[in-house]
């Protein structure tokens, strides 16, 4: 964890409480995920209740309260992606890394989301991997793609 | 740069810009719309930049990495202008050959143009692709043409021309006028006319300061349209806005658009500094007296707060919840002042309307559907991508014409309009024509615009259950008829798919769908069943079979067959 630079971002918001989830964001994008002692900073800093800022990080789905793997694999689950296969994309990506959507496995190596349409509908089924997008992909593809990691 | 304070001074810049412009230097525009950067267009975009350099053409050659050019299917995208020669599907390892090819040589590489699946005619010009020849690209034309980070190749493209004839030669009455006389409907989904909207707030409590919203949020999983323009030409919704605060009287607008998209939230960041350095938005715009300031506010990933009320909790600072809409959030929104809250390509239309006049906007679409309209084409067709068309063209036109039909040889099914709060409609309706009230009368709202294209294989059971899967992740849970309500209708469809369907099913779905349709709290909770109704409508025998005969017809459900 960057201390420092949670520390930068909390300063340049300190006592605005109506920044509350723009510096969640910018905490969460740093960190990849939010402790439970950086809730309190931040609760103390924007002078906003701890309750309040729970509520906000249990309520929308990119905050994430448990750590993270080393990759992120983010499964569009877009209508379009589905009807063009990516239950199966997803399947064999669940039936190689052993976790479940919203979990990491136990070695912190990969963590595995659904995700909703990305708006790129002529890749689909997209899935991207720290970032990086893997398009019209067949369930053998990521297979591969995953080992290479 | 330094401010602009009257219209003769922007005229003047404008023609100091068109006037540096080279018509004959050749330009290479390069799409990096969403889906061409998911193809790796970044890298199409460096090998460009290193092959112009290694030639020492960087005086001689423009390089423009633009917004989207709406055929995504055949991206990575790259137009060479002056001649407008389009290739597709281009590589990193075909750069050197088009530099010396087209852009020195003038010389036309067939292998990367545009060839007719079942014909082998080519076609060299993007206005000679069958995708793009027919369509009326009057708002995401522009973008192949335009640097999103640039004001100034908005500027030499006519732009900010219209907010300067709405400050100075229309009173705020005038534009509203036209904005209703045009006829000008919600994009949103909704279908209201605009122009009654900003009344609206225009009137409401008289003396309380008023506020306008960009919803930049399109949350509907298959809608990519509004991003699309949004990224590509900011600065034209910037003006869109900013006439419409002027008109309505607001000096503070909000837009509001999802995180997770990172070339938008740059462009846009990009724009707002830009048109507040050249005194287009802040205070005493182009010296007219007339001051408006713009704040981007983010979602963090939850469908319900693209619902109007819901979005103005969370630029409060506030979890983004749906109150009950008795009063409309245009008589009281954010912090309870009249809030007027339109779609990204509503406020898009704006400034073309009060250019060309509602005379003009009118001669285009149909009696009570004017103007033209973006459709985000996706799901089993050959050419998933962006098309502008008039309103009015035939749902055939847009399938086969535009998206070239179903790929694999297989039949076309169903259209999907609207989302996860749409409807379905079957093959045999596709001569409706596109409509917001054609539409909705057979069951089927136009949505956003995001076209959802279903062949044969499609098991609509499982269409219904995944709308549902959807929805039920991403309700706020404030009220028990869509909370609860979605997670009955889920488990019943569940248990169809499963081959465990009971007589009396379908009954019972449409009951607990009547309820939640009714008594839902928000405009999401009461639209959630709809997909279901048109679903049951047209495809009746489909769920039967699943729970009769324990059969899925279309081969789908893995439990069944």
């Amino acid at each position: 964890m960057n201390n420092d630079k949670i520390e930068q971002i909390l300063n340049e918001h300190q006592g605005q409480a109506g920044a509350l989830i723009k510096v969640m964001m910018e905490i969460q994008e740093e960190n990849k995920w939010l402790p439970r002692e950086v809730l309190v900073q931040i609760s103390e800093k924007l002078e906003v209740p701890l309750s309040r800022v729970l509520r906000i990080a249990t309520f929308y789905k990119t905050f994430s309260l448990t750590p993270k793997g080393s990759y992120q694999i983010n499964i569009c689950t877009g209508t379009a992606c589905q009807v063009r296969g990516a239950q199966q994309v997803l399947d064999k990506v669940q039936e190689l890394t052993g976790i479940k959507p919203g979990e990491t496995d136990p070695d912190s190596k990969f963590s595995l989301e659904t995700v909703n349409c990305q708006g790129c509908c002529s890749l689909g089924p997209l899935v991207e991997i720290d970032g990086k997008a893997h398009g019209k992909t067949a369930p053998d593809e990521i297979a591969d793609a995953l080992k290479k990691i | 740069m330094p401010r602009i304070n009257s219209t003769a001074e922007l005229e003047e810049l404008r023609k100091g810009i068109i006037a540096q412009k080279d018509p004959d230097k050749p330009c290479i525009s390069i799409c990096a719309g969403i889906a061409c950067l998911g193809l790796g267009n970044d890298q199409v975009i460096s090998a460009f930049e290193e092959e112009i350099k290694k030639l020492s053409l960087e005086d001689k050659v423009d390089i423009r990495a633009t917004g989207c050019h709406g055929y995504c299917e055949k991206g990575p995208i790259v137009v060479i202008y002056p001649e407008e020669i389009c290739y597709l599907e281009v590589k990193p390892e075909d750069v050197p050959e088009i530099v010396s090819q087209t852009v020195i040589g003038k010389q036309v590489i067939d292998r990367l143009i545009y060839t007719d699946p079942e014909t082998g005619t080519k076609a060299a010009h993007q206005s000679e692709i069958p995708f793009y020849k027919n369509q009326s690209r009057l708002l995401i034309g522009n973008s192949p043409k335009i640097n999103p980070a640039s004001i100034d190749d908005y500027l030499a493209i006519g732009g900010y021309s219209a907010l300067a004839k709405a400050l100075f030669e229309m009173s705020p009455e005038e534009v509203l006028d036209e904005i209703k006389k045009a006829n000008l409907r919600g994009r949103g989904g909704g279908g209201f006319p605009a122009g009654s909207k900003w009344e609206t707030t225009r009137n409401a409590q008289p003396g309380v300061e008023k506020y306008v919203i960009v919803n930049a949020h399109e949350g509907e999983p298959g809608a990519f349209m509004d991003r699309a323009l949004f990224t590509g030409n900011p600065h034209l919704i910037l003006e869109g806005l900013i006439i419409g605060a002027y008109a309505i009287g607001s000096h503070q607008g909000f837009i509001y658009t999802r995180h997770d998209t990172p070339v938008l939230r740059k462009n846009l960041d990009l724009a707002l500094a830009k048109a507040k350095e050249y005194g287009l938005l802040g205070d005493n715009i182009l010296g007219s007296g007339f001051s408006f300031n713009v704040e981007v506010h983010l979602d963090v990933g939850i469908f319900v707060s693209g619902e109007s009320s819901a979005l103005m909790k969370s630029i409060e600072g506030m979890p983004p919840e749906p109150r009950p809409k008795y009063i409309r959030t245009s008589v009281t929104g954010i912090w309870d002042r009249p809030s007027n809250l339109n779609n990204v390509e509503t406020w898009a239309n704006v400034p073309q309307i009060i250019n060309q006049g509602y005379q003009w906007y009118s001669s285009i679409g149909t009696e009570r559907s004017k103007g033209t309209k973006l459709i985000s084409l996706s799901g089993n067709i050959v050419n998933s991508g962006v098309v502008e068309i008039p309103m009015g063209t035939t749902l055939r036109e847009i399938v086969y014409d535009f998206g070239g039909g179903i790929p694999n040889g297989k039949k076309l099914k169903a259209i999907h309009f609207g989302g996860p709060m749409g409807g379905t409609i079957p093959e045999s309706l596709i001569d409706t024509p596109l409509d917001f009230d054609e539409l909705k009368k057979v069951g089927a709202s136009l949505g956003a615009g995001d076209m959802l294209v279903l062949d044969e294989d499609t098991c609509m059971v499982e269409m219904g259950r995944l709308f549902l899967d959807f929805l039920a992740g991403e309700s706020c849970g404030k009220c028990v008829p869509c909370r609860e309500g979605m997670r009955q209708m889920l488990k019943i469809l569940t248990n169809m798919t499963q081959g465990e369907g009971k007589e009396g099913d379908i009954e019972l779905l449409e009951e607990i769908a009547g309820v939640v349709g009714e008594a839902a709290l928000c405009s999401l909770g009461r639209s959630i069943h709809k997909p279901l109704i048109s679903m049951l409508k047209y495809f009746r025998d489909e769920f039967e079979a699943h729970i009769k005969e324990k059969r899925c017809p279309a081969n789908f459900c893995k439990e069944l067959n």
